[in-house]
């Protein structure tokens, strides 16, 4: 079973909820295992008491211009789609940040000459909780591609953690990043809050979902500020309200000194139980 | 002397544009011709990346002497200007394209390189 936390709007609750979760599952004694896949700005760790058991370097391929044969006929920036290469009169330039692996410039050189090496992007880690595991993905400084991390991430996961709940926190938005972190999952929880920036940024999730054919529900936080858009939104579109967590200064309070919120505070405990619950009967 | 502007309009009254990779019009005084000439850059609207890349190799195609613009190019932009001799002036995001001419005659533009 894997099950990504997604939103539209950040600052939701998506790591605070998934977080939770994972320790409430390990708790309750089921093997489970939460990637922190929101690679430009991991923060999942801050809030889980683990130790660091293993890190990998994550690399990318991007191609490296060789000059002997070179005969500088443009083809390979012309055939790229993301501005990784600029012909200049006299030289290819490669932008290594901006390349997105697709190889087309390599296999389409005539001259053989931009053969794909890799180079370092970032780091996996993995440490070792309380009764669970986390993975987290983390982009080094100055590199513009998440996608590639965090499907490795996700490959990691699923590698050492086969048997295991996993737990994907996906990053905020509506783009390619969560797009990868939510197109191999069994199911989505999208979290919202019930505001009405809360609710465009939920529409905008929704229609990703759907492009995507992915099963997906809607949790909503800090349940009691804002008005009722979001409720009545999932009501017209048949979306699923999973549980709806109470709008709560001591959770923010908690949330603040890096503490987990359900073995303090009941009814998000119990907004937990609703999760237990609706995953248990996705089966 | 051949001078690009990053514009938002056509004509000497016209705006700049204050930013280079997304620059709405590229427009060449050239002052040997005295003709002002533009050229459109929305093409990199849709860019989601690597936009200063694109401009900077168009900008280079005009073959100009100086670049005046607003708050300058971003880094991998750069990189490709310095390959060729050009000058960047900047600071002139909120003039017309004539006071930045005048300003940049009267030495009063900072360069960027």
């Amino acid at each position: 079973m894997k099950i990504t936390f997604a939103s539209g709007k950040g600052g939701t609750g998506k790591t605070t909820i998934s977080t939770n979760l994972t320790s409430y599952l390990a708790r309750m004694g089921k093997s489970v295992v939460l990637a922190d896949l929101d690679v430009e700005e991991p923060n999942a760790a801050l809030f889980i008491k683990s130790t660091l058991k293993k890190t990998e370097i994550s690399n990318k391929m991007s191609p490296k211009w060789e000059e002997v044969d070179c005969a500088l006929c443009g083809k390979c920036a012309e055939v790229c789609n993301f501005n990784a290469i600029v012909a200049m009169p006299e030289e290819i330039l490669v932008f290594p940040e901006l390349c997105h692996s697709c190889y087309a410039c390599s296999e389409l050189c005539p001259t053989d000459s931009l053969p794909m090496t890799p180079s370092r992007i970032g780091e996996i880690k993995e440490f070792k909780a309380d009764g669970f595991s986390l993975v987290e993905g983390r982009l080094d400084l100055g590199q513009e591609m998440a996608v590639p991390l965090i499907a490795q991430t996700i490959e990691y996961t699923d590698k050492n953690f086969s048997d295991s709940i996993k737990i994907l926190d996906a990053p905020p938005g509506t783009s390619c990043p969560v797009i990868e972190a939510s197109r191999g999952s069994d199911f989505v929880i999208l979290i919202t809050e019930s505001t009405p920036f809360g609710l465009n940024d939920l529409k905008l999730a929704v229609e990703t979902m759907k492009v995507l054919k992915q099963k997906f529900g809607v949790i909503i936080n800090r349940y009691g500020i804002g008005n009722k858009g979001v409720q009545e939104y999932c009501r017209d579109e048949n979306i699923p309200i999973i549980t709806k967590v109470q709008n709560d200064k001591e959770v923010a309070k908690l949330y603040s000194k890096g503490e987990l919120i359900y073995p303090q505070i009941e009814h998000f405990k119990n907004s937990l139980d609703d999760i237990v619950k609706f995953i248990g009967g996705l089966k | 002397m051949k001078i690009v502007f990053t514009a938002k309009g056509d004509s000497w009254d016209s705006q700049m544009d204050a930013r280079f990779g997304r620059m709405e019009l590229l427009v060449t005084y050239d002052e040997a011709s005295q003709t002002l000439q533009a050229a459109t850059n929305s093409e990199t609207e849709s860019m989601e990346h690597g936009a200063g890349l694109q401009t900077a190799q168009k900008v280079l195609e005009l073959e100009p002497d100086v670049i005046i613009t607003g708050n300058g190019a971003g880094q991998k932009a750069l990189e490709i200007l310095k390959r060729s001799n050009v000058k960047m002036f900047v600071g002139a995001g909120d003039m017309t394209i004539k006071e930045a001419y005048e300003a940049f005659k009267a030495d009063k533009l900072k360069t960027q390189f």
